[in-house]
């Protein structure tokens, strides 16, 4: 079953032409900063090598490439989520899924699971593009693997966010709009403040992206970008509920 | 005229539910029997389409139970919901994609089995005449098919129970008689609630009415007592040399004697005491020269106006 309103949703994403405009943005927008950065070590490339131990490709073109990518999907997830509920609210379908057998749980990650599979297609496509270079030298995929990790855990909780969002109105961009600030709002919390302990950067979420950028799979930021996905997920459906009571 | 051993498909007690200080729903009771078809009328406000969203599990129940085919709406929603099915008002129709696509969807997540699938929705479009419009984008349809795609949606899993918010509305009368008579076809099989403020659909297709007023059912019974549960029983009677009132008063069984024109009374009698034999021998033995009298039986419509016209406000 939720599979069949992943697809669903899968469906619904792709037959909206703003989605195939986002794709060809995106795709866009990558291969500049990918380009600019690669030209931009290419320029230095001659004095790294009098360097013993000198950071490689990777750490230099790669690991920014997807640093931006986790800024740029930042602004661009609430684009894809806002729709999710506050478009079934605004064309009057959510009473289809609320009247049919299935559990408000499926439908939630039913949703969920649908716009995972759009924001991992995103993710395959950025890392296809890094990959490119595997042509012209090795690579550290150790290092291009964790940020991959980093880049899909920071896209879910995104998601997540955008969905809880979603699910408060019925006006799609209002929706969009609300979810931008809050991610900017999470962002700028962890730019304002080099102090790590500090509690402002505890809850930005791409603070606890740049371990990952860095090489390094730290479980107590795995467990916050899961923990910070599911609260929302949950919320969302808590919502529902408190909507059939209230609404 | 019913079955009375009809097994009960639809049990809703002591509904209540309120949005924010306005109680919308004030202890509604329904029962339904298969092969029923329930009209629930109401003027516009009356919280038919918030009953119907109870009974389908869209919004909470306040306080009381819903029970479906046995099963409690609120214990065991997904095993009710499955009896169910719900035509809101609009349609939950996805615009951008096409018929097949869409009726495909909804048996998926009515949970009909993969091998059925295809016999499913090929009985729908059949039923609701869809065949010509199958790869169509809903959204380019006309409101009539609109509103077909609409209950084909309603009733792919088969359901017990279906629940009809506004079917005919937008429609042009040929679509409205198409889907009164399916509407009828279905109720031979299974039970509908069919919410409307049109008249004459609930003449058209229902068994039996409801009528729904500031959150209280005011009336429920068959079709065939609202005419009989005339208070005050009325002839209109026409005489060409009309004699005075008193004359026409002095008939026995005659309470009052209204004047409608020169030539047209409005006689009130006594329930049971049918004063039309009187009437006419009297006419004929004093040559007032009777043109007409008719039975003025009580409507629905007046029924209607009656109970939903006292004062405007709870």
């Amino acid at each position: 079953m939720i599979f069949t309103l992943a697809f669903k949703e899968l469906r619904s994403l792709f037959s909206s032409p703003l989605i195939w405009a986002i794709f060809a943005l995106l795709q866009l927008s990558f291969a500049y900063l990918f380009l600019s950065r690669l030209e931009a070590f290419l320029n230095v490339q001659y004095q790294l090598n009098q360097i013993a131990h000198a950071p490689g490709v990777t750490e230099l073109v790669i690991a920014p490439t997807f640093g931006s990518a986790a800024i740029i999907m930042l602004m661009v997830t609430p684009l894809l989520t806002m729709r999710s509920f506050a478009d079934e609210r605004a064309r009057h379908t959510l009473a289809l899924l609320l009247s049919a057998p299935i559990s408000m749980t499926e439908i939630v990650v039913g949703k969920f699971l649908g716009l995972l599979t759009l924001l991992f297609l995103i993710i395959v496509v950025v890392t296809g593009t890094t990959l490119a270079l595997l042509s012209g030298g090795p690579l550290d995929l150790g290092l291009i693997l964790s940020n991959v990790i980093g880049l899909a855990l920071l896209c879910v909780s995104y998601a997540a966010l955008g969905i809880y969002i979603s699910s408060l109105t019925n006006q799609p961009a209002s929706a969009a709009m609300a979810s931008t600030v809050v991610l900017l709002g999470l962002w700028l919390m962890g730019l304002s403040n080099a102090d790590s302990g500090n509690i402002l950067n505890q809850i930005s979420l791409v603070k606890h992206y740049d371990t990952f950028s860095q090489g390094l799979i730290n479980s107590s930021d795995v467990i916050f970008l899961v923990t910070f996905t599911i609260t929302f997920l949950l919320l969302t459906i808590h919502r529902f509920h408190r909507e059939r009571l209230y609404v | 005229m019913h079955d009375q051993a009809a097994p009960v498909t639809l049990k809703a007690t002591d509904l209540r539910r309120r949005f924010g200080d306005r109680e919308v729903v004030q202890g509604v009771n329904l029962e339904l029997r298969r092969g029923e078809v329930l009209g629930l009328l109401g003027p516009n406000g009356a919280g038919k389409s918030t009953t119907l969203r109870m009974l389908t599990g869209n919004l909470a129940v306040e306080h009381g139970r819903i029970e479906i085919c046995g099963v409690d709406l609120r214990t065991n929603p997904i095993k009710a919901k499955s009896n169910v099915g719900y035509l809101p008002e609009p349609p939950p129709l996805y615009k951008d994609w096409n018929v097949d696509d869409y009726l495909v969807l909804c048996a998926k997540i009515r949970r009909i089995e993969k091998t059925k699938l295809s016999s499913a929705i090929k009985r729908v479009i059949e039923l609701c005449q869809l065949a010509s419009v199958r790869k169509q984008l809903i959204g380019t349809l006309s409101r009539g098919y609109q509103q077909r795609v609409g209950i084909a949606q309603a009733i792919i899993h088969e359901p017990e129970v279906l629940i009809l918010d506004e079917p005919t509305v937008g429609l042009d009368p040929n679509q409205i008689r198409d889907i009164r008579s399916l509407i009828r076809d279905i109720g031979n099989l299974h039970s509908v609630i069919l919410s409307t403020h049109i008249l004459q659909e609930i003449d058209a297709v229902c068994d039996k009415v409801e009528i729904m007023h500031w959150g209280k059912l005011v009336y429920s019974g068959s079709l065939g007592q609202v005419t009989s549960a005339q208070p005050n029983p009325v002839l209109v009677v026409g005489f060409r040399r009309p004699p005075t009132l008193d004359d026409i008063a002095a008939i026995p069984g005659v309470t009052s004697v209204n004047t409608l024109s020169e030539t047209l009374f409005q006689i009130n009698f006594t329930a049971g005491a049918d004063p039309t034999s009187a009437v006419i021998s009297a006419a004929t033995n004093k040559d007032w020269d009777l043109f007409q009298i008719t039975p003025a039986k009580t409507s629905l419509e007046d029924l209607f106006i009656q109970l939903t016209q006292r004062g405007q406000t709870p």
